[in-house]
């Protein structure tokens, strides 16, 4: 399989690599200059993925290729978004992983035996060094290139040979046109010949089942990582099928610190991400529709930001809040104009094609001629208009 | 969920505040329902922190986990929270009523209620049911012999939740909800403070003003079960440290009181705002659902009942998916039958139509196929605005003369022509020349379950007669870390 020579890699297909080199450079001073000054925060996987399920959000994707803290843009701009964990979960997330790799992996050499039901003999365990800093992102990339392609090769040449465990992979994926860092927060391990992810998540599994939130959210995190790690090995010459769409999750089991793991198959999410990638509109094309002195530096006045901020079309909707730290200054906009979105989408659809809280009601009330792609609606809301007068009215009067 | 919420939304976001969508309460409502409020450790599966429970809005009882990571702790919080809820729960079992027909039986006339703050409350109240059932009070590690009793309450409580119409354990988030539509989405109506900022919003504010301010965790910190961050981070922590210095639970017991009296009012609040609704004509008939069950809970406890297992076995779960499915269907047309603006989204769907009657053929009989003598079925003409998509020879019945059934003659142009089928002794049952009729559907259902076959006759397709559930020490010694 030829994982990024598909159609959806639009890079690949329509640019000549000479061609998409400059472009990048031209875009990346722009998106420098929209920062401001300000040092770039990271991606991760938790971005890319929220990202990926609001693909049509230009203002999303303009503020994260160009590495703007969305928080500080939030917080300037006088919407601050609740986010944040709370310390005992971190704690307990982190002591949970200390547990998992105490003992150089003891416990997650087990889990993965049984899990994979592989005879694994000997494991090499690798850890890329963690450090921060813009410099040293690229020599860590370089090292987890280095060691997981040392991996694939004596994979391919051994058969199913000794297993490699990579620790913190530092791993880039292509967004928007744009290359960006994930968090390397997962593990990837080979073993016979196959490359797995391993996530390790501190949410319990009670009698073979967990909450269905956090797993999908999981199942969301790791597609991120097995897309980027196949990526990666497209890029370097190996066959990226070498990579399992099978992550292995390891999760505290019933109310015990004792962890168990399963295989999580991420197929449906990988295919999503891929679709919804490919469906962003290159930034490129997003950029050149934008004002060139526009800047969303935090050295301006909050009105100043604000106005520069709207220059960017938001696609808000109500599940933004748990995704996106922008969520109340887009709702608030979404708000103060009357849109449909903020009601939710079952709200929109049960509604469908109106845009205006002011359209849905006045089409009730007869007060506004129906187009004729919204004759059906209107009608349906013409009745219930008259069906909830007549009731609610009533109980008015009773309470 | 449907347009008129949809449509009552809209109107919410205009108007300033929330709309209602119905036109009675479609949940019973207990003289002294039991209020219950549980925090948990954030990170943590099943970790009380604290609650506040009580069925005495002046007297909210105040339980804290000063160490959350402490298993005796724990326990003990268990034990205390059994000695307030056990009484209130046992306690409904006095009275009793005769249940006649051929399942004669006796029922209690009570039942416990235990109102929680949302979803999120629900599914812990699970968690803290299925970590305390296995335990024991003997053994390596005895707990209080309150505790497991407890543990099985809870159980009950939760699964009364999976089948529709159940009063016995309530979100209260999900029964505002229920009656009332807000200007904001389904996802904030989780909030239960925002939710009753848009119901009731303060004099001289809009139900939006009222809800971003009642955003604000510091004003109105979350109704749990997780607690804010911040919180967390600035108040209960240095308070668990403080605990663990000097031991004193002080600290965290005035941390989290102050967590949850918001809460607590508001919980009330709303229990007031629902008791302002007169009550729908069918709960009475599902309340009756919810206390034959407590009935039968009663008395299998009584009897050394064990533990529900970790697992469901073929037999029990066809019959509870059986049941389940049959309450939704009843839950569902029972709330369309006793409440117009509910009908109000099926009229609109066509499923369902109102009208005016404007001719009746009383004295119509056919020849039913094999039959001999004609019998009655008299032919009565509606006209209505509604889109009606019920096609001739569908099965409707009477919202009005509930159980009287009928089917669709003719449909055309705003006229209906219905055959009345049964409830028709001495013409009782045919309305006249001018009445408001309507019909529907939706079947209320009711039908007896079919026999599924006993535990030892599992079919080998379902894996063949499970082993007996033996309660074991493992799940009594379970760790809870």
């Amino acid at each position: 399989m030829g994982f990024l020579t598909g159609p959806h890699d639009p890079a690949v297909r329509t640019d000549s690599r000479n061609d998409r080199e400059d472009r990048v450079s031209t875009s990346t001073e722009r998106l420098d200059a929209l920062r401001g000054g300000a040092a770039p925060v990271d991606h991760n996987a938790r971005t890319v993925a929220a990202l990926a399920g609001n693909p049509g959000c230009d203002r999303r994707a303009v503020l994260d290729a160009a590495g703007i803290s969305k928080r500080d843009t939030a917080v300037h701009l006088g919407h601050p978004a609740p986010f944040g964990q709370s310390p005992f979960a971190l704690a307990r997330a982190r002591s949970f992983e200390e547990l998992v790799k105490a003992d150089r992996c003891a416990h997650l050499l087990r889990l993965l035996r049984e899990t994979l039901g592989l005879p694994i003999p000997a494991i090499a365990y690798v850890d890329v060094p963690q450090a921060g800093g813009q410099a040293t992102r690229e020599l860590r990339h370089a090292r987890t290139r280095k060691e997981l392609r040392l991996a694939a090769e004596s994979a391919v040449r051994d058969g199913s040979g000794d297993g490699t465990l990579v620790d913190h992979p530092l791993l880039t994926l292509p967004v928007a046109g744009h290359e960006v860092y994930l968090d390397p927060a997962v593990l990837a391990v080979q073993a016979g010949g196959r490359f797995h992810i391993v996530e390790i998540k501190s949410f319990a599994v009670i009698d073979g089942a967990a909450d269905s939130a956090q797993v999908a959210a999981a199942s969301r995190l790791s597609a991120v990582y097995v897309y980027a790690l196949k990526a990666m090995f497209a890029a370097e010459g190996i066959d990226p099928g070498l990579v399992s769409h099978e992550v292995v999750l390891v999760c505290p089991k019933d109310f015990a610190n004792h962890p168990t793991a399963t295989l999580l198959d991420v197929r449906l999410q990988l295919a999503a991400l891929r679709r919804q990638l490919s469906r962003l509109t290159r930034i490129d094309r997003i950029l050149d529709r934008l004002p060139s002195d526009l800047t969303f530096s935090l050295e301006q006045s909050p009105a100043e930001l604000a106005r520069a901020v709207r220059t960017v079309e938001a696609r808000y909707a109500p599940e933004c809040l748990s995704t996106c730290e922008m969520a109340y200054f887009c709702r608030s906009d979404a708000r103060g104009c009357g849109s449909l979105e903020v009601l939710g989408r079952v709200t929109r659809d049960d509604l469908g094609g109106l845009d205006s809280v002011d359209a849905v009601l006045d089409l009730a009330a007869g007060d506004r001629r129906a187009s004729s792609e919204h004759a059906e609606i209107a009608e349906q809301l013409h009745h219930v208009h008259a069906i909830y007068r007549a009731h609610a009215t009533a109980e008015a009067v009773v309470a | 969920m449907s347009v008129v919420t949809s449509y009552a939304r809209a109107l919410a976001v205009r108007e300033g505040r929330a709309q209602p969508i119905a036109t009675v309460r479609h949940l019973h409502l207990a003289a002294d329902p039991l209020v219950f409020i549980p925090l948990r450790l954030a990170g943590e599966a099943a970790a009380p922190l604290g609650a506040m429970v009580g069925n005495d809005p002046a007297r909210p009882h105040l339980l804290v986990v000063p160490q959350p990571r402490n298993r005796d702790l724990r326990f003990a919080f268990m034990a205390e929270l059994a000695r307030i809820m056990l009484p209130y729960i046992e306690g409904r079992a006095a009275a009793t009523e005769t249940v006649p027909g051929k399942n004669e039986r006796e029922r209690y006339l009570d039942a416990p209620q235990v109102i929680v703050p949302g979803r999120g409350a629900v599914e812990f109240v699970r968690l803290l049911g299925r970590s305390t059932r296995f335990r024991r009070p003997d053994g390596p590690y005895p707990v209080d012999p309150a505790v497991p009793v407890l543990g099985q309450w809870l159980t009950y409580l939760y699964e009364r939740t999976e089948f529709a119409g159940s009063s016995a354990l309530v979100p209260m988030t999900e029964a505002l909800s229920l009656h009332w539509a807000t200007g904001q989405s389904p996802m904030e109506d989780a909030n239960l403070a925002t939710l009753l900022a848009w119901v009731c919003p303060p004099p001289g504010r809009t139900g939006q003003e009222a809800a971003a301010a009642a955003e604000d965790p510091v004003l109105w910190p979350p109704a749990g079960p997780d607690t804010d961050p911040g919180f967390d981070a600035r108040v209960l922590r240095p308070a668990i440290d403080a605990y663990d210095a000097s031991g004193s639970p002080e600290p965290v017991r005035e941390a989290l009181r102050g967590q949850l009296e918001p809460t607590w009012r508001l919980m009330w609040r709303a229990v007031e705002l629902l008791r302002g609704l007169p009550e729908a004509a069918s709960v009475g008939e599902r309340w009756a659902m919810d206390r034959d069950r407590y009935t039968r809970e009663v008395a299998r406890l009584a009897e050394g009942g064990p533990p529900r297992g970790r697992r469901d076995r073929a037999g029990s779960a066809a019959a509870r998916l059986w049941d389940m499915e049959s309450a939704r269907q009843s839950y569902d047309a029972q709330r369309a039958y006793d409440d117009p603006l509910v009908m109000a989204e099926h009229r609109a769907t066509g499923k369902a139509f109102a009208g005016e009657v404007v001719h009746v053929d009383r004295e119509r009989t056919i020849l039913l196929p094999g039959g001999k003598k004609p019998v009655s079925r008299p032919l009565v003409t509606v006209r209505t605005a509604d889109p009606v998509r019920l096609a001739p020879g569908k099965k409707v019945f009477s919202a009005h003369r509930r159980r009287q059934s009928g089917e669709i003659v003719e449909s055309d142009g705003g006229l209906v022509v219905v055959q009345l089928n049964d409830q028709l002794a001495k013409g009782a049952g045919v309305p006249g020349v001018g009445d408001a009729v309507c019909f529907t559907e939706l079947d209320l259902g009711g039908r007896i379950r079919p026999g599924f076959p006993a535990a030892e006759e599992t079919p080998w397709t379902h894996g063949g007669p499970p082993a007996a559930y033996e309660p074991t020490d493992e799940d009594a010694e379970e760790d809870w870390s």
